[in-house]
């Protein structure tokens, strides 16, 4: 009979999950079985084939393929057990406390699983045409520039020839340069806002390098063809973000690719009953990065989407920790009482923090508390005010959507605020 | 006297860069920067922009079922290559186990860099 009880139960065998095994195991943790629904583990760095990663984890660029398996390598050396091909169908929680995973695969069927902590791991997926509401027919030749980079990269098929992308998000700009490389043909990248959510270095090496221009305030109004897609017709927008009549362009192509933005996969956590935030789609969670139902905790794109897989891994190994601990405490029966939490609030203009409260018992050293702003911003400074005290103040030259903003919580500040009421974060006038 | 238009790619700021150069092509002035770093990345950019080159090829005999190896040159390579060194790897195939680091292609479109692979592949 094979084991189905274990200490920590990992959903999704991506950068999130590995980083939270691996530092689960190094926090002494013994019992791991990590789920992957692909064939393999690593996730979307898989298929992430150019480079640019693991600046801040490694001191080096590698491509996504090369970042996973540094990761595999962990995992494997130190023995952690896995299940690949394995989809999580549902997650559950009983009497004593313990959850229960529901997997399937093609050799052991359906596996009832029970463990004491589980790590919501299970990354992002893509916006779809559907939720764009952009009219026309069902024509072949649209897919997500996720699908398009599957294609190319791990199937060996090229998706089109002549290529409109419509939003500029990092996928769709590293998209428009690997379909040009190749053989393919991209007209035109349009983005509906005025600014590019994509990293300046994606927008110079990926479209200007091959002379692909970026339009600006521009969406796609109609999709032409009925079998394949014949054309595609974009047009600026104004403030308001409507359509400008009479400045419509019309391109001949075959293929369109979206890059429209990206949401947290949570179905299970929904299931399981997480309470969710609005903002980022994804569970609302403490400094240990533990969801409202106690032993689950949440980390990397499920939580909320990261720009950069080095703070996916950083923040993951935080979730594997805390998990940890939390296994010792249930073990010792000290699992404490609900303990008093201090929100977090965020003002002047930033969308979100994570965490939304925190434990100061709970900090060792430091905690850092990742926010983002919802609009570009130059010459501000971000404040942290302990208790209406401002304790850390920084000037940001520029503060952008696509870029996620962080500020450090040390145990130095928090002890000289013993009785600690509020913990506002603003962006002020620099 | 000849100008050229960048965009910084050091940081989110993106300063437009105005790049002067003499009649040698040797930079005279940066101006639209707004730290050394603008003024670094510009003059690169202007007398020898180079770019790490990713792609993938063909894989057979592998027995996960995979079709393709993901790869990259070994070092940056002059930026007028890449399109050379796509050309080169065009028609490549080969054949399973790869490692990553293994080198798939020598010297390739006489650059003098290797492309390797990135990704084990069975």
């Amino acid at each position: 009979m094979e084991k189905t009880e274990y200490n920590l139960i990992i959903i999704g065998g991506g950068p999130a999950g590995l980083a939270a095994a691996v530092s689960a195991y190094d926090a002494g943790e013994r019992s791991i079985l990590v789920l992957e629904r692909d064939l393999r583990l690593g996730g979307i760095l898989n298929q992430c084939i150019h480079n640019g990663f693991g600046l801040h984890t490694f001191q080096e660029e590698l491509t996504g393929p090369e970042y996973a398996q540094r990761f595999i390598d962990r995992l494997t050396e130190r023995g952690i057990a896995y299940k690949s091909d394995t989809m999580v169908v549902s997650v559950g929680t009983s009497e004593d406390g313990y959850k229960e995973v529901a997997a399937v695969n093609e050799t052991d069927g359906l596996l009832l699983l029970k463990c004491k902590a589980l790590i919501l791991a299970m990354g992002c997926r893509e916006r779809s045409r559907g939720a764009l509401n952009i009219p026309g027919f069902r024509p072949a030749g649209i897919f997500s520039a996720g699908t398009a980079q599957r294609l190319v990269n791990i199937e060996g098929y090229l998706p089109g020839r002549r290529v409109v992308i419509l939003g500029s998000g990092d996928i769709g700009l590293i998209m428009a340069r690997r379909m040009t490389l190749e053989g393919a043909k991209v007209l035109v990248c349009a983005e509906l806002m005025p600014y590019s959510g994509g990293l300046k270095r994606n927008i110079v090496q990926c479209l200007d390098d091959f002379g692909i221009p970026l339009k600006l305030s521009h969406t796609v109004v109609r999709i032409e063809g009925k079998e394949r897609v014949e054309a595609v017709v974009i047009a600026e927008v104004g403030a308001d973000r409507k359509p400008i009549p009479g400045t419509e362009e019309r391109y001949e192509c075959d293929t369109l690719l979206l890059s429209v933005g990206l949401l947290p996969e949570n179905e299970l956590s929904i299931g399981l009953g997480v309470e969710m935030s609005t903002v980022t789609n994804g569970p609302v969670v403490n400094e240990s990065l533990e969801t409202s139902v106690p032993g689950v905790f949440a980390a990397g794109n499920v939580l909320h989407v990261h720009d950069l897989v080095d703070y996916v891994s950083e923040e993951a190994a935080l979730a594997g920790k805390s998990a940890a601990a939390y296994i010792r405490e249930y073990d010792q029966g000290s699992i404490s009482e609900e303990m008093a939490r201090i929100p977090v609030t965020v003002s002047g203009g930033i969308r979100y923090s994570v965490p939304v409260s925190v434990a100061p018992g709970r900090i060792s050293d430091w905690l850092k508390v990742r926010f983002r702003v919802g609009d570009v911003m130059r010459n501000k400074k971000v404040v942290l005010y302990l208790d209406g005290v401002k304790e850390l103040s920084k000037r940001r030259h520029v503060m952008a959507p696509g870029e996620m903003e962080e500020v450090v919580l040390t145990r130095k500040v928090l002890d000289k605020h013993p009785d600690l009421k509020s913990i506002e974060i603003k962006v002020e006038e620099g | 006297m000849k100008h050229k238009e960048l965009t910084c790619i050091g940081c989110p700021l993106g300063c437009r860069l105005d790049v002067l150069l003499d009649d040698t092509g040797a930079v005279t002035m940066v101006t639209g920067n707004t730290c050394p770093n603008g003024e670094k990345y510009a003059r690169k950019e202007v007398t020898s922009p180079t770019r790490i080159v990713t792609s993938s090829v063909r894989v057979y005999g592998s027995k996960m079922g995979e079709r393709m190896v993901p790869l990259k040159t070994a070092a940056d390579i002059p930026k007028s290559k890449v399109m050379d060194v796509i050309r080169d790897l065009a028609g490549v195939s080969v054949p399973c186990p790869v490692e990553i680091g293994d080198v798939i292609l020598h010297d390739v479109a006489g650059t003098g860099v290797d492309v390797i692979a990135t990704k084990h592949v069975e």
